[in-house]
């Protein structure tokens, strides 16, 4: 009996192990194996001294990765100012139509990634509605353009990530208990010191990782910069995907790769500390 | 003055929610578009002409149908191994499972082309032929996560003693599985199974560099840009919108009826 009894516990030990091997070796197979295959393609010299990618990836690109983290701090900025107040009308005014106005968010990025931005080309082209319009505004000179321009390539990024900026924003004002804005209103707080001293600390996670999610995609992104840019808006992404499919320099292209995501994952670590140590003054 | 405020803050709002829209309706305008050249980017005049005829360019359609198959795949596998994963993450206290977390979220935040990259280096280095099943590989591996953090957010403070009331009750371990445990978490490995079919069918980047030669519909629009850009990629857009529309509604309207009949009371979703 008591042997039937600590069986079904070492059972119950390794039930949550199971549970999670398939998912997990495949990650650790198809996710960090892949990484590690990365960095090791990235020193192989080939005759030339192993740090040979490296040193050609920072003299050759490196405008293109200032660029690229450039346009992604701007679009991230963008979606923030963008999606800040769309996130509070939702949570805090919308009342019954709160759900409605999440799937209107949401909905069109059901539609292709790509179609989507060849639209924005559309409307941007050269004798196209936006350039028309500002035309007859007089904000565009008769020979001015709107594609192949950052702003073009900006407001690209700055589209397609929105989402990702307004969900984790709605997401922490949603949660914010009601009554402590209440609370501060009766502590004769104005209406926008109430928000400066509540709500924006309470909703800093929020903002937080939407802005991870906008950036991280963005500065990984050259599908905005291919379409919607010219020569002199190309991004990372573009060079990583030309020298990996097309000219095949697997070093260069993996050492571009890997300090993309070195210098990412150092600026997610020290984004973290910054906003980290703002909460707790 | 506050009441001006206001009103410039929801004008503001709607701004916003009408620049979402912009593109979205450009696309279904220019499905309604009879192109001059090859190009559909300049408006010429309306016709239904794409719409009676969507599947004229057989490298399109061929190109959906793959789509649809690689996204049918690995929403399939990912949805299994995620949900298994977030039924030991909520269920259990186990060593080990911070290190599970993070293994999920870092594929969240490593830029596509570093996934997809890495991925090619690796079929490289093994020396495997890119193409449909290397597509699917690297689909599941970025909808594992997907499903894994969207399952545990759903079932996440649910009363698991349901179970142990009904094997107290005699109920045999499968019997529980299948009467208790599944109606609990369905709908939301529904929602997530949409989610991870939606982004396979719409995953670019990640495909580009593992697809070899096989063409997925994001890849046959991206090279439309050089040969020919014709309506029927705005049709088959506006199609896969208006049936994410639908499923969306269908499920939503399904998960409160669930909700309904097995608690009484809507239990919060997030």
């Amino acid at each position: 009996m008591a042997g039937t009894a600590a069986g079904g516990a070492r059972r119950n030990r390794l039930a949550p192990y199971l549970l999670i091997a398939p998912g997990i070796v495949w990650l650790l197979v198809f996710f960090v194996a892949p990484i590690l295959t990365l960095a090791q393609t990235s020193v192989e010299g080939h005759g030339a001294p192993w740090w040979d990618g490296y040193q050609r990836a920072l003299s050759n690109y490196g405008t293109h990765f200032f660029r690229s983290f450039r346009y992604s701090l701007a679009a991230t900025v963008l979606a923030l100012v963008l999606g800040y107040p769309l996130s509070y009308v939702i949570a805090f005014r919308a009342g019954r139509l709160k759900n409605l106005l999440l799937g209107l968010v949401v909905l069109p990025f059901f539609t292709t990634f790509l179609v989507r931005t060849f639209a924005w080309k559309t409307i941007l082209n050269d004798g196209g509605p936006a350039a028309w319009l500002l035309q007859q505004l007089h904000l565009l000179s008769p020979n001015g353009r709107l594609l192949d321009t950052t702003l073009a390539v900006v407001g690209g990024l700055t589209y397609n990530f929105l989402p990702f900026m307004i969900l984790p924003i709605y997401v922490s004002l949603e949660k914010i208990d009601r009554r402590l804005v209440e609370a501060a209103e009766d502590l004769y707080s104005t209406p926008l010191g109430a928000f400066r001293k509540v709500v924006l600390p309470l909703s800093m996670p929020g903002v937080f990782a939407g802005s991870l999610l906008t950036f991280i995609p963005a500065a990984g992104d050259f599908i905005n910069a291919q379409l919607l840019g010219g020569p002199n808006q190309q991004m990372i992404g573009t060079v990583i995907q030309n020298q990996f499919l097309e000219v095949r320099d697997y070093s260069l292209a993996s050492a571009l790769s890997f300090v993309l995501m070195v210098v990412i994952t150092l600026g997610v670590v020290a984004y973290a500390r910054v906003l980290g140590t703002e909460e707790l003054a | 003055m506050r009441r001006l405020a206001r009103w410039l803050l929801d004008g503001y709002a709607w701004l916003v929610l009408a620049y979402l829209f912009l593109p979205i309706f450009v696309i279904i305008l220019y499905s309604f578009n009879k192109p001059a050249g090859k190009f559909n980017f300049v408006w010429k005049s309306f016709s239904f002409d794409a719409w009676l005829d969507p599947f004229r360019f057989e490298a399109l359609f061929e190109a959906m149908k793959l789509s649809l198959r690689v996204a049918a795949f690995s929403t399939a596998v990912a949805t299994l191994f995620g949900t298994l994963i977030a039924l030991a993450l909520t269920r259990y206290r186990f060593r080990g499972s911070g290190a599970v977390n993070l293994l999920l979220v870092l594929p969240l935040t490593t830029p596509e082309v570093v996934l997809g990259s890495s991925l090619l280096s690796l079929f490289l280095d093994v020396n495997a032929r890119t193409g449909f099943s290397t597509i699917v590989i690297a689909h599941i591996m970025f909808s594992v996560s997907y499903v894994a953090l969207t399952v545990r957010a759903r079932i996440r403070g649910f009363d698991w003693t349901l179970e142990e009331a009904a094997m107290d009750l005699g109920a045999p371990p499968l019997r529980v599985f299948t009467k208790v445990t599944l109606p609990i978490i369905a709908p939301g490995i529904a929602a997530a199974a949409m989610l991870a079919f939606a982004l396979s069918l719409d995953d670019f980047i990640i495909t580009l560099f593992n697809a070899g030669s096989r063409v997925t519909y994001p890849l046959y629009v991206y090279g439309a840009r050089r040969a020919a850009f014709p309506p029927q990629i705005n049709v088959l857009a506006t199609a896969i919108l208006l049936v994410s529309l639908l499923a969306l509604g269908a499920t939503v309207v399904w998960q409160q009826r669930t909700l309904r009949q097995r608690t009484g009371s809507p239990i919060p979703l997030a």
